[in-house]
């Protein structure tokens, strides 16, 4: 009984109607920070170029995942699937880039 | 573990080999028949691989190059033995065709969450792997099965970009398929059918599913790049163009490493079933065996750089991952541990599943204790690139995924095919195979050890004895695989002597008819209990009444 429930209960969430003006807002949401992109790229930032454009694209890419594809109206399990997802490429990247910080620590002789 | 209650009899039900035309199993959405498709199609590139293995093996008996022509020719072939071996078959072999014949059924469900996608995913493995065959047939590719930049994107003139879209299609159908067992299991699962009263089968391939849906696309992305740099001279791992050649190597391991336990879980899983089964004994430590398998899922991701260390990554990156690497032995150890321990006191039975089982528990134990070693380092640096590489992963990869196959087909070929076969022949080709195996791959420690590198088709002939050590081994080996085929496919011309449960297994689908009816099960199940409820006390004494019968 308490899983018809819980799968009722999932199935709403997963046909959550989320009103046209949400999207709307979101949309412009995104051409903003798209021409925030776009100008900071001209912006006097040094090496913080990288990490500015980074944090703007991901700022959209979460605003997509929790709006347009419905994660933000979704089951806790699609949350976890959806956050563990980024956590795994937060992973390859996070060790990928202490091989590349790392890599001119060790002083060799001749080199 | 209760299954449904006995079926209703209004004449025999049809069981899922029953319709014959090449139409119905073309278009099949069945799990069983999927299963059996993606057996005939993971077993024929098999043997594909194996022959170039023997080959190759012919080639390594004399220290000059002296049967395949060339040093290119030699290239081209161990390329090709890995790609078809990992991509074409160890990789979808356990999870594609026991998983998918097994999985709904353990859990009570009368076919996976996507029956079509997982059609779906056969036909896109087949044209990844007709792909391959278009690879074999027209040069082949000579890069080694790790397509390692910068060799692969600006120097080499065979079918390198091919291969990455063969590489590419088929990672697809692995996506397929662990997307759908990992829906499977958190949806239609039978009422009562609790987490922990799943059997160790299903835990094993949920984890490995898991590495399947996030491995898989980082590798699809590498071959990409590598396409990408090629043909359109975007820099990625080419310095001139402002790359590096060691991010290949990052994205590749990434999923490459947990590939390996793509392979090695679907093998434990099997083992987790065929031990207990013939110990008549419950499982040791059952949530261990099962949070080990995640564990070794998710510690998996952690560890790839131990593929590097003299790649010119960081030393202080290999320090970490060396570190890692150790990690990741713990859960793999419990799994071993605890398969012992549920050895002791059983009433243990060798029949020919359990002997695949045992020389599982002892290869994969060598495996894994080698690995342990290329953990390290100090050791790595002396053996990387050397023939003791190449016999660790095959006692990983042979002596692991491939006995488990074996096991895990002898084990459940009365269910799928309603037939027994012969339990001597079972046992002398188990006992070829893990001679076999030995014999080919133990020298090759030896040779690794001494400084004989791999990837060379010619060698200094004082490494002779041990070459030829091998090659015959690989003999050995080739008997015990081919003669399997045989008996199998001979007992097929027999009767459906099998019955329901010639093992007294426990589990859901040693309670239906062998081979099972289209939708497994007659009536809806309720799991009432935990798996594994094996008595060897019981089993003693059926075997004291057994012998007291025969003797009167």
């Amino acid at each position: 009984m308490s899983e018809l429930h819980q799968s009722s209960e999932a199935h709403e969430q997963s046909h959550h109607v989320i009103a046209v003006k949400t999207y709307v807002m979101i949309y412009w949401v995104l051409m903003a920070l798209l021409l925030a992109t776009v100008l900071a790229s001209d912006m006097p930032l040094g090496g913080a170029h990288l990490l500015v454009a980074m944090t703007i694209a991901l700022i959209k890419a979460i605003l997509i995942v929790l709006f347009f594809m419905h994660v933000y109206y979704s089951a806790p399990l699609t949350w976890v699937t959806a956050v563990g997802s980024f956590l795994w490429v937060g992973l390859l990247l996070g060790f990928l880039l202490s091989d590349y910080f790392t890599r001119g620590w060790l002083h060799i002789l001749g080199k | 573990m209760s299954a449904s209650a006995p079926a209703r009899h209004d004449g025999p039900p049809a069981d899922y080999l029953s319709e014959s035309t090449v139409k119905s199993w073309l278009l099949t959405v069945d799990h069983k028949r999927i299963g059996i498709l993606y057996l005939i199609s993971v077993t024929t590139f098999f043997f594909v691989g194996g022959v170039i293995a023997g080959l190759m093996r012919l080639e390594l008996m004399t220290p000059r190059g002296d049967v395949l022509g060339s040093a290119d020719t030699y290239n081209r072939m161990f390329t090709m033995h890995g790609v078809i071996m990992i991509f074409f078959f160890l990789v979808p072999a356990i999870p594609a065709v026991l998983g998918n014949f097994l999985l709904p059924i353990m859990i009570g469900a009368r076919d996976l969450a996507f029956p079509k996608i997982n059609l779906m995913s056969w036909y896109v493995y087949m044209i990844g792997g007709l792909m391959g065959v278009y690879i074999l047939l027209h040069g082949g590719i000579d890069t080694g099965w790790t397509f390692y930049t910068p060799f692969s994107s600006m120097y080499s003139n065979t079918q390198v970009v091919t291969a990455a879209l063969a590489v590419f299609i088929t990672g697809f159908s692995s996506i397929l398929t662990g997307l759908n067992f990992v829906v499977t299991v958190h949806t239609m699962r039978a009422p009562g059918m609790t987490w922990f009263r799943m059997p160790l089968f299903v835990w094993s391939h949920y984890a490995t599913a898991l590495i399947m849906v996030l491995g898989t696309p980082v590798l699809a992305i590498s071959v990409v790049l590598v396409g990408l740099e090629r043909f359109f001279g975007v820099g990625v791992f080419d310095p001139k163009l402002g790359g590096d050649p060691i991010l290949f190597q990052h994205l590749f391991w990434f999923y490459s490493h947990p590939a390996v336990y793509i392979m090695v879980l679907p093998g434990f899983a099997v083992v987790s079933e065929i031990i207990p089964c013939f110990a008549r004994r419950p499982i040791f430590g059952y949530r261990f065996v099962a949070f080990a398998s995640v564990a070794i899922a998710i510690f998996g991701f952690l560890v790839w750089g131990h593929h590097m260390f003299v790649s010119g990554q960081s030393m202080y990156a290999g320090a970490v991952f060396s570190i890692l690497s150790f990690l990741v032995a713990i859960p793999s150890a419990i799994k071993v541990f605890n398969w012992t321990a549920t050895l002791y006191k059983g009433s243990i039975k060798f029949d020919t599943p359990m002997l695949y089982a045992l020389g599982f528990m002892g290869l994969f134990t060598i495996g894994g204790l080698t690995g342990l070693m290329l953990a390290s380092l100090a050791i790595d640096v002396h053996v990387h690139d050397t023939y003791f590489i190449v016999a660790h992963f095959h006692y990983i990869m042979v002596g692991g995924t491939v006995m488990a196959y074996l096991g895990g087909i002898h084990f459940w070929w009365p269910k799928m095919t309603g037939r027994m076969y012969s339990d001597l022949w079972g046992k002398l080709s188990a006992l070829l195979v893990f001679v076999g195996f030995n014999l080919t791959f133990f020298p090759q420690f030896l040779l690794g050890y001494l400084g004989m590198p791999r990837r060379y088709f010619e060698y200094r002939p004082e490494f002779q004895v041990l070459n030829v050590m091998s090659t015959a081994g690989a003999t050995v080996l080739a008997v015990g695989m081919v003669v399997p085929v045989i008996y199998l496919l001979l007992s097929l011309r027999g009767p459906k002597n099998a019955g329901p449960n010639p093992w007294n297994a426990t589990g859901l689908e040693w309670q239906i008819e062998s081979p099972p009816t289209t939708h497994n099960f007659h009536e809806p199940v309720l799991v009432t209990c935990e798996p594994y409820l094996y008595s060897p006390e019981e089993a003693e004494r059926e075997y004291a009444h057994a012998q007291h019968d025969h003797v009167a």
